[in-house]
């Protein structure tokens, strides 16, 4: 359990949550006040102050001690109960030592056991429903930055489709193919016209949402494919292999569009024989993998031997589909690339199955 | 030779664009004798050598070599000495994208096409093919003015490189365990070897994984000399420039024993005065 450096707290969202904890505190005091008059109100306002601050501070900066509470605030699985039960628990005890302190009387020799019993009853009510805002607060900005985040990357990937589309090797090669299919087989010139028109309409329709059915995903992939393919004649072979019973899962949009592109720009087509292309999805009980290999030149864009400026794009691909996992998953999705000059190139994602 | 149709060869990766562009020139220019159409940058230069033909039509971006690469190593391996000796053939360069702003030669030897390829367009090379062709000095497509064209054309794609501003003084190779800091005023000469690059030095010879093409944007090019796709040499410790009955010219660097050829791309670097 690694300590989180000072530097990585935010100070500000700290400030605003200790106005927010002294708030609460003389609410309670006041409260308190307005029920029993008859008492004096600066021992209920400092008591009241005392517990609440230790509390919240034990809470709010003992959170930090837990790595799974770095991004989304609150710890995961039992600490994340075990904490705010300790902290209310040791935020009393402390709290009540400090006001006693301050008026130089002791709660514990004096109160009655009753009494005792109702203050921490009073304390734990109190420090469960506030810890509760603190949290929901938290949980809720958490997601609403991840979501943000998703849109991002999904913009992100968008954009290097059109990219893509736009590229003018791409772009003029493909209307020089259908151009010649026109004049020699008008049947055939329709059916790679359906493709480039689903090509390039699959950047408009992936921008409505972040995630779509693996089912469209693997349609959009083979829109490319079937362009490539015209173009590329028996240099390309593919096989898009995705079971009927995954064809509903949902994926974040575009996500395997990069790696296919990789592997067509910088395996098969630079490749003189060419190769085989496969896209697969399996299900292993609660995980998917995706796979993406191609018998091509064994292309490794992560390896700092291609460090030269081509390069950087070609990471870029790599790259984008490591964070856009990243974002929809956390830590329990994996990716791993292999590159071999022999075999050609295999990409590997693995990640929660969401129906 | 006007009593033989005239010649070409086809290189183009995509079968359906080749095939058109065999259609269009039957349109275009009926006399034309298509002898083979292939697929890579090292198939064409092997046919262009097998079948010496009088017209090249090369893609620029095709797999293994590039049109450009190819038309470089042809002109390398053409036999232009001897008896059986033939002009250099006229090159078009076909393309999807004018990445060397090839427009800047339409009127000269080395012609270029478009995709996709436009009957007008084809039109107009193939009339100015049948001039060059049907002139009575057939030097009249030399390989001279190839050259000097292929060389703009490589400068030109080079131009988009970005300009590095610090120059390299010294070449981190690693020996072993350790790097070895090698000045580069030590180095003679680079030579690109299959996945390495070899640094040479008077002393030794070190391996390094930078490609050459990088290495070539960081070094003083008025230092290092190209003489090759894969060397680069020292200007001043050059010593000698010979020239062997084939046609082909080496040289030599003082304080190294192996000789390095010299493309015939770079030999004009080396004319006596």
């Amino acid at each position: 359990m690694a300590t989180t450096p000072l530097a990585s707290i935010d100070w500000n969202a700290k400030l605003r949550h200790f106005l927010q904890t002294v708030a609460f505190c003389l609410t309670i005091a006041g409260l308190h006040y307005a029920f029993r008059p008859e008492r004096t109100f600066a021992p209920g306002l400092v008591y009241s102050l005392s517990i609440g601050i230790t509390t919240w501070a034990l809470i709010d900066f003992g959170s930090h001690l837990f790595p799974s509470a770095r991004q989304s605030g609150w710890p995961s699985g039992l600490w994340g109960k075990l904490l705010p039960v300790a902290g209310i628990a040791s935020g009393y005890v402390i709290g009540t030592s400090i006001a006693d302190t301050w008026f130089g009387w002791s709660t514990w020799a004096n109160a009655t056991q009753q009494h005792l019993l109702l203050s921490g009853f009073v304390s734990a009510v109190i420090g469960a429903i506030v810890t509760y805002y603190f949290y929901s607060k938290g949980k809720a900005a958490y997601l609403e930055q991840k979501i943000s985040e998703a849109n991002r990357l999904a913009a992100e990937a968008r954009l290097k489709l059109l990219e893509t589309q736009l590229e003018p090797h791409m772009l003029f090669n493909t209307l020089a193919n259908l151009r010649v299919l026109i004049g020699a087989d008008p049947a055939r010139a329709q059916a790679m016209l359906d493709h480039i028109i689903a090509y390039l309409r699959s950047t408009l329709s992936a921008s409505r949402s972040s995630s779509q059915s693996l089912e469209r995903e693997f349609d959009r992939l083979r829109d490319y494919l079937e362009l490539m393919t015209v173009r590329m004649g028996p240099r390309l072979r593919y096989t898009l292999d995705l079971p009927p019973d995954l064809a509903q899962c949902a994926v974040p949009s575009l996500l395997l569009q990069p790696l296919v592109e990789n592997s067509i720009q910088h395996g098969l087509e630079p490749k003189v024989e060419g190769g085989t292309l496969t896209v697969r999805a399996r299900r292993n009980a609660d995980t998917l993998t995706l796979e993406v290999c191609d018998t091509g030149m064994g292309f490794d864009p992560t390896d700092p031997a291609f460090t030269h400026p081509p390069s950087a794009d070609h990471g870029f691909g790599v790259q984008q589909v490591r964070e856009r996992l990243d974002a929809a998953f956390g830590s329990r999705a994996t990716i791993t690339f292999i590159a071999s000059r022999a075999e050609g190139t295999r990409a590997t994602l693995c990640f929660p199955l969401t129906p | 030779m006007s009593t033989t149709p005239p010649t070409a060869l086809i290189a183009e990766d995509e079968p359906l664009l080749a095939m058109a562009l065999q259609a269009e020139l039957a349109r275009a220019w009926p006399a034309l004798k298509v002898l083979a159409t292939v697929g890579d940058g090292a198939s064409a230069v092997v046919q262009a050598l097998a079948l010496q033909p009088d017209v090249l039509f090369f893609d620029i971006r095709m797999p293994g070599q590039s049109g450009l690469e190819a038309a470089v190593e042809l002109a390398d391996q053409w036999p232009h000495e001897g008896p059986d000796s033939k002009p250099f053939p006229a090159l078009v360069f076909v393309t999807a994208y004018d990445q060397y702003a090839v427009q800047a030669f339409e009127t000269q030897a080395v012609d270029y096409l478009l995709k996709p390829v436009q009957l007008a367009r084809l039109q107009r090379t193939v009339e100015k093919l049948q001039l060059a062709l049907a002139k009575p000095d057939p030097a009249a497509i030399s390989l001279e003015a190839t050259l000097v064209q292929l060389r703009g054309l490589l400068a030109s794609g080079n131009a988009s490189a970005p300009v590095v501003n610090t120059p390299l003084t010294v070449i981190q190779a690693s020996v072993g365990n350790s790097i070895r800091m090698v000045p580069i005023d030590e180095v003679l000469c680079f030579e690109a070897a299959d996945k390495y690059v070899r640094v040479l030095t008077a002393e030794r010879e070190y391996l390094i994984r930078t490609p050459l093409k990088e290495l070539t944007d960081q070094i003083d090019t008025k230092v290092f000399w190209q003489v090759h796709r894969g060397t680069v040499v020292r200007a001043l410790a050059i010593d000698a420039v010979t020239r062997d009955e084939a046609g082909k010219t080496h040289l030599s660097v003082r304080g190294l024993k192996e000789k390095f050829v010299v493309s015939r791309l770079y030999s004009h670097l080396f004319k006596a005065m």
